[in-house]
C-alpha cells in the first residue's frame, strides 16, 4: 500500500534517493525548500521512521587574543625566566620590563618555585626546560585546528586562562534513508497546473500532515462571561441601569449608611480623584435627612465637604441606591453591571479596577429567603449547584449574608456574591418604603472559575497567546 | 476585616462539652469565618461591628448560645462601691474630655488570657477608636494604684517610665522617641498640655491616648485589673467600655464600679437596652412563620434576652451589643439564632418582566461585527499611567485627572483615550504571530465640573502590510453595518499619529474622532516591528447619549 507524503516529505525523499547522505544544508540546496521546511520535513519523516538521522559534533580550536599575544612574544612566565637568564633584578625593575604580565608571571613562577625573591631582588631558581602549554601554543599558532589533534593537558593548561583559547562546536546532522525510504517508490511530480485543466482525477494529498495554525477573532473572555450574566440576569426579570464610575461620596459611601471616619473611606483603600469635588451631590432634603442618620446613630460631626469628594466608585450600589433615591419604586427588579475600583496592591487575586454585578428587589413582601432563593438560581443558571449562605456584615444591610460556592477544582469553598436587606438607616431618609433585597459580587471571581485561571491579571494582560487559545464554552 | 488567633483547646473549655469539628462547623453560622488553622490555632476574621469576638472569651458566649449550652443575655454583675474614685478637671475638657473605668477583681490570668486581653485592645484601638482618636483603653495591674485617681492634663516635661521602657522619659521624649508616640502624637499635638492619669500619690499612670505607665503592666500574677477608657464621647468610651467589662466577667472576674465624676463625665450605668419589634415583621422579613415562643428561642441563643408582649416581642439588648440600632438588627439576630442553614432558599413569584439596556445592546452589536471584520477585543483598566497615555505616545497632559495615594504605579491616572493602551497591549504581543488586530470599547474621563464619562471605541491593525486604507474601510464598514452610519475624513494632525497620515472621523457634520497611522516613534519606543494603524470614536453622542 503507499503512503501518502506531504511535498516537503516528497522533496527530501527525492534528494535523498539520488544522494544518499546529505546535511541538512545540502538538502536546502538542492530541494530549494527553507530550513524550517527541511527541519520541520526530517523531524516527520524520521517520525515515520522513513530517514535516519545521524548526529556528530566537530570542534575546532584556535587562539584568543591574549592566546595570540603570547604566541608572538612568549608565555607571562617565559618572558619572566628570560629576563632572569641574564641575572638577578629588582622587582621595581622587573615590573618595568614586563609590565601587564609582570603580576600573572610572577605568581605562576613563584608557585612552581621557577624564582625566589629576596630584599626586592628577584633570582631565577629551578626554572623549567618546558612550561606547560608553551608546545600546543606554537602548534596553533595563527591556525585553526581540529580539538582532537591537540594534546589534552596542554589545552587544559591553556584553556584555564582568560582569552587564550576559542572553541568553536560544529553539530551536523547527516540524513540517510532508511530501509523502508529506500522502498518508497514517489510517483514522477506533475505540474499542478497540468493536473487542474487536463486531469479529472486529481492526485492524492497527504490529508494526515499537520497544518498552520490560524486563529478567529473573538470577543474577550471575560466580555463572554459579563454578557452571559447580563443575559441571565434579563431572563430572571431584571432591568440593567447604568451610571458613572466617578462618584461623590455622598452617593458611594453616605447614603449607603458609612460613616465619614469609616476605614473604608481611607486613601488607603479608596481611590480619590485628586482636587475633585462635586458642587451638586443632591437635592437639600436628601443631604439634611442623610446627615441627620448619621449624626444620630453614629455620634460625629458630619462634614458636607466629606461627601463632596469624588471617587472611583467602590461598588455598584452607589448607582442602585441613587436609582431608588430618585424614583422610589414600590416594586422593581433592577440590576447593575460594570467597572469598580480599589486601591489595592495588585497580585494574582487582587486588581485596583474589576467587574461587579449588583442585582435588588424591591416590594412590599421581599423576604430574605426569596434574597437567597434568587441567588441559588442565578448560580445554577451559571452551572454552580454547591452553595451554602453564611452569615455576614455590610454597613447597608441587615441581616447581611454570604454565599459560599464549592470550587471543585480547588477543592474548598471559596466566597462568591455578598447580600442582605438595605437597613432603614439607609432607606429611610432616602423615602424609600418598602424593603429592598440587595446582592452583588465580583465578575472575574466568576470567570475565574469558568476559565480555570489562577492570576486574575490574565483578564487585563491582553496576551494574545491567551486570547487565541483559551476555549469559549467551558 | 479583623482576626482574632484562638485555639480550639481554649475555646472547648471555655463552651464546654463541644468537640473541635463542632466549632468548626459553627462558627461560621456566627459570622466568623476561618482565615487558617494550623492544628489546635484557628484564625477567625470577625466583622468590625462585633468587637465581643476579639477573644476567644466572646466567641465562646456566642458558640454557648448557638449550641444551647448556654443562652439568654449575659447580664453584667457590677457591685457598686465608693472606693475606686476618677476626678475629671476641667482642664481636660477641651483636649480629650471622656473617661469611663471599671474595676475586675480577684480573677486569673495566665499568658494566654493577657495575649487576648491586648489583642482585644489593639482590634479595639483600631476600629472602634479609629486609630485611637475616638476611644482608647488602659488595662492596668489594679493593685500598683492607689485611688482616687486625677484625669487631668499635664504640660511636655512630665516624667515617667512608659511601657516597654526601663527608663523615665519625659512626654516630649515620648512623643519623639517611641514608636506609639510618633503613631499617635498628632492626637495630642494640638494643644502644649496633654492629657495625663495621675493616682493618689501623684504617680502616673497613663498617657492617653498614647501609653501606659510600666508600673501597671499586667503580668500572669495579677489577680486585680482596673480599665480604663478616654475619648471624645461619652457614648463612645462607655460603648467600648462595655465589652471589655463583660469579656472580664466571662473571663472569671468580678467586676466593681468605678466611680466618675467632673466634666461632663458620670459613671457608667452599663444597662440593657430594651427594644420592640413586631412578631409579624420579624417573620415577614425572614419569610418564616415562627411562634412567638420560637422566636424568643432563637434570640436567646443569640444571647439576647426576650419576651412576647402581644403582638410584639420585646427584646433586652445588653450593652456590649451597641451594634443593635432598630428593628432589622433584631432580624438578624433571630436569623442568626434559628441557623442560616436552616433558611430554605425560595424563588418568589413576580410579573416583572426584565429589559435590557440599549446601550449595552448597541455596544454588543458592535462588538460582533468587530469581531466579524476580524479584530479581537481587548479590555484594560481605565487607571493607567502616564507613561502609556501621554509619555510613550507624546500626547498632551495637561488636563490630566489623577487618584490619590494609589498603591500601584501603573494606576495612576485615568485614561481620556483609549487607543495608547491597545497600542501597548501590541507591544506585550511582538513574538505571537502576526497580523494583530485588536478593538476595546471603554469608559474615557474628561474635567467637567467635575466629571465627564463617555463611551470610547478604538481599533488597532499591525501588520506588515497595514495601512491607512485599511484602517478607513474597517470603520466604515462597522459604521455602516452596525449603525448605518456614514464618515469623511478629513486631514487633521495629532501626536499619535503619523503627520500626513491622520485624519479626523466626521459623521452628520461631527467631529467623532481620529484615524490614522500611529507614529513610527511611539512603534520604535514600544518597539514593535510592524505599522500599526488605527483609530478612536467617540460612541456618547453618536449612537447613544
Amino acid at each position: 500500500m503507499s503512503q501518502v507524503f506531504h511535498d516537503i516529505e516528497k522533496k527530501i525523499i527525492r534528494a535523498l534517493q539520488e544522494k544518499p547522505k546529505q546535511t541538512p544544508t545540502e538538502l536546502e540546496n538542492i530541494t530549494n525548500l527553507s530550513s524550517d521546511q527541511i527541519r520541520r520535513g526530517i523531524e516527520w519523516l524520521r517520525l515515520k521512521d522513513i530517514i535516519h538521522v545521524k548526529e556528530t559534533t566537530d570542534s575546532t580550536i584556535q587562539l584568543g587574543k591574549n592566546g595570540l599575544e603570547s604566541f608572538n612574544h612568549g608565555l607571562p612566565e617565559r618572558r619572566l625566566i628570560n629576563a632572569l637568564q641574564t641575572g638577578t633584578k629588582k622587582l621595581k625593575d622587573l615590573q618595568k620590563e614586563l609590565g601587564s604580565v609582570f603580576g600573572p608571571a610572577m605568581g605562576l613562577a613563584k608557585k612552581n618555585n621557577w624564582i625566589e625573591t629576596k630584599n626586592d631582588e628577584v633570582f631565577l631558581k629551578n626554572p623549567p626546560e618546558k612550561i606547560p602549554g608553551e608546545t600546543l601554543l606554537n602548534k596553533i599558532g595563527e591556525n585553526t585546528i581540529k580539538s582532537e589533534d591537540a594534546d589534552k593537558n596542554e589545552l587544559y593548561v591553556l584553556s584555564k586562562r582568560p582569552d587564550f583559547i576559542l572553541e568553536n562546536v560544529i553539530k551536523n546532522k547527516e540524513i540517510s534513508l532508511s530501509k523502508k525510504g529506500h522502498e518508497i517508490k514517489l510517483p514522477v511530480p506533475v505540474s499542478t497546473t497540468l493536473t487542474l485543466k487536463y486531469s479529472i482525477k486529481k492526485p492524492p494529498i497527504d490529508v494526515e500532515a499537520k497544518t498552520p495554525k490560524v486563529f478567529p477573532a473573538r470577543t474577550h473572555p471575560l466580555q463572554d462571561t459579563i454578557d452571559e450574566i447580563r443575559e441571565i440576569f434579563v431572563t430572571l426579570g431584571f432591568t440593567e441601569i447604568l451610571g458613572n464610575l466617578s462618584q461623590s461620596s455622598f452617593w458611594n459611601f453616605d447614603a449607603l449608611f458609612t460613616p465619614q471616619d469609616h476605614p473604608a473611606r481611607e486613601m488607603q483603600d479608596t481611590f480619590f480623584l485628586d482636587g475633585i469635588s462635586s458642587k451638586k451631590i443632591a437635592s437639600a432634603d436628601q443631604i439634611k435627612k442623610v446627615s441627620e442618620s448619621h449624626k444620630k446613630n453614629w455620634r460625629y460631626y458630619w462634614d458636607i465637604n466629606e461627601s463632596r469628594k469624588m471617587v472611583l466608585r467602590t461598588h455598584t450600589t452607589c448607582l442602585t441606591i441613587k436609582h431608588l433615591a430618585e424614583n422610589k419604586p414600590d416594586e422593581a427588579k433592577i440590576f447593575s453591571l460594570g467597572r469598580v475600583f480599589r486601591n489595592e496592591k495588585v497580585s494574582y487575586k487582587h486588581l485596583v479596577e474589576f467587574n461587579q454585578v449588583e442585582g435588588v428587589v424591591v416590594g412590599k413582601d421581599v423576604t430574605l429567603r426569596n434574597l437567597m432563593g434568587i441567588q441559588k438560581e442565578f448560580y445554577k443558571r451559571i452551572g454552580i449547584t454547591k452553595i451554602k449562605f453564611w452569615p455576614t456584615f455590610f454597613p447597608y444591610t441587615e441581616p447581611s449574608l454570604q454565599t459560599m460556592v464549592y470550587n471543585d477544582r480547588l477543592e474548598k469553598w471559596v466566597e462568591l456574591f455578598g447580600m442582605g436587606i438595605f437597613r432603614p438607616e439607609v432607606t429611610k431618609p432616602l423615602g424609600i418604603t418598602k424593603p429592598v433585597l440587595a446582592w452583588g459580587g465580583g465578575i472575574e471571581r466568576i470567570a475565574m472559575l469558568k476559565y480555570g485561571l489562577d492570576d486574575v491579571r490574565e483578564f487585563y494582560n491582553n496576551n494574545l497567546g491567551w486570547l487565541r487559545s483559551v476555549t469559549k464554552c467551558q | 476585616m479583623p482576626v482574632v488567633e484562638v485555639s480550639y483547646s481554649r475555646l472547648q473549655k471555655l463552651v464546654g462539652k463541644v468537640s473541635k469539628k463542632q466549632i468548626a462547623e459553627i462558627l461560621p453560622f456566627l459570622g466568623l469565618d476561618i482565615e487558617s488553622e494550623n492544628k489546635d490555632l484557628v484564625r477567625v476574621e470577625y466583622s468590625p461591628n462585633r468587637p465581643d469576638y476579639s477573644t476567644d472569651f466572646g466567641i465562646a458566649m456566642g458558640l454557648q448560645g448557638l449550641l444551647g449550652i448556654k443562652t439568654g443575655s449575659i447580664k453584667l454583675k457590677i457591685k457598686k462601691s465608693n472606693d475606686y474614685g476618677i476626678n475629671v478637671k476641667q482642664n481636660v475638657s477641651r483636649i480629650r474630655p471622656y473617661v469611663t473605668g471599671i474595676i475586675a477583681k480577684n480573677g486569673r490570668l495566665d499568658d494566654k488570657t493577657i495575649k487576648q486581653l491586648m489583642a482585644m485592645q489593639e482590634d479595639m484601638h483600631f476600629g472602634l477608636g479609629r486609630k485611637r482618636k475616638k476611644s482608647s483603653i488602659g488595662i492596668h495591674d489594679l493593685d500598683k494604684i492607689s485611688f482616687p485617681l486625677i484625669y487631668s492634663t499635664t504640660d511636655r516635661e512630665t516624667k515617667f517610665i512608659p511601657l516597654n521602657s526601663d527608663k523615665e522619659l519625659s512626654i516630649s521624649q515620648i512623643l519623639e522617641s517611641t514608636d506609639v508616640g510618633k503613631n499617635y502624637g498628632h492626637l495630642v499635638n494640638n494643644s502644649p498640655q496633654t492629657p495625663i492619669i495621675l493616682d493618689s500619690s501623684g504617680t502616673v499612670v497613663s498617657f492617653p491616648p498614647i501609653v501606659n505607665a510600666a508600673i501597671t503592666t499586667l503580668t500572669p500574677k495579677t489577680k486585680n485589673i482596673f480599665v480604663e477608657v478616654t475619648g471624645l464621647n461619652k457614648d463612645d468610651v462607655e460603648d467600648v467600655l462595655s465589652v471589655i467589662a463583660t469579656t472580664l466577667q466571662f473571663a472569671g472576674f468580678s467586676l466593681v464600679s468605678a466611680k466618675i465624676s467632673g466634666g461632663k463625665n458620670s459613671t457608667p450605668k452599663l444597662e440593657n437596652k430594651k427594644l420592640e419589634i413586631s412578631i409579624k415583621t420579624i417573620n415577614q422579613i425572614l419569610g418564616l412563620n415562627l411562634s412567638p415562643s420560637k422566636i424568643v428561642s432563637c434570640l436567646k441563643k443569640s444571647r439576647i434576652d426576650a419576651t412576647i408582649k402581644g403582638k410584639n416581642i420585646s427584646c433586652s439588648i445588653p450593652p456590649y451589643r451597641f451594634d443593635i440600632f432598630g428593628g432589622m438588627d433584631i432580624v438578624e439576630e433571630v436569623a442568626l439564632g434559628y441557623g442560616i442553614q436552616n433558611l430554605e432558599p425560595v424563588l418568589s413569584p413576580s410579573k416583572i418582566l426584565g429589559n435590557k439596556n440599549s446601550r449595552s445592546e448597541k455596544l454588543k452589536a458592535l462588538s460582533l461585527t468587530m469581531v466579524g471584520l476580524g479584530y479581537t477585543e481587548a479590555l484594560n483598566s481605565s487607571l493607567t499611567s502616564t507613561q502609556i497615555l501621554y509619555g510613550l505616545t507624546n500626547r498632551d497632559s495637561q488636563k490630566i485627572i489623577s487618584v490619590l495615594d494609589s498603591k500601584s504605579q501603573e494606576h495612576t491616572i485615568l485614561r481620556d483615550m483609549i487607543l495608547p493602551g491597545l497600542i501597548e497591549n501590541l507591544s506585550r504581543n511582538i513574538h505571537e504571530p502576526y497580523p494583530q488586530k485588536l478593538f476595546e470599547t471603554g469608559t474615557v474621563f474628561f474635567h467637567n465640573n467635575p466629571i465627564d464619562e463617555k463611551i470610547s471605541f478604538a481599533c488597532v491593525s499591525a501588520h506588515k502590510d497595514s495601512n491607512f486604507s485599511e484602517m478607513k474601510s474597517i470603520l466604515q464598514s462597522v459604521l455602516k453595518t452596525t449603525f448605518n452610519l456614514h464618515l469623511e475624513t478629513k486631514t487633521s494632525s495629532d501626536p499619535i499619529f503619523e503627520k500626513g497620515r491622520t485624519a479626523s472621523v466626521i459623521v452628520n457634520d461631527k467631529t467623532i474622532g481620529l484615524i490614522g497611522e500611529i507614529n513610527s516613534k511611539t512603534i520604535n519606543a514600544y518597539k514593535i516591528r510592524v505599522p500599526v494603524v488605527g483609530f478612536e470614536i467617540q460612541l456618547s453622542g453618536l449612537i447613544f447619549d
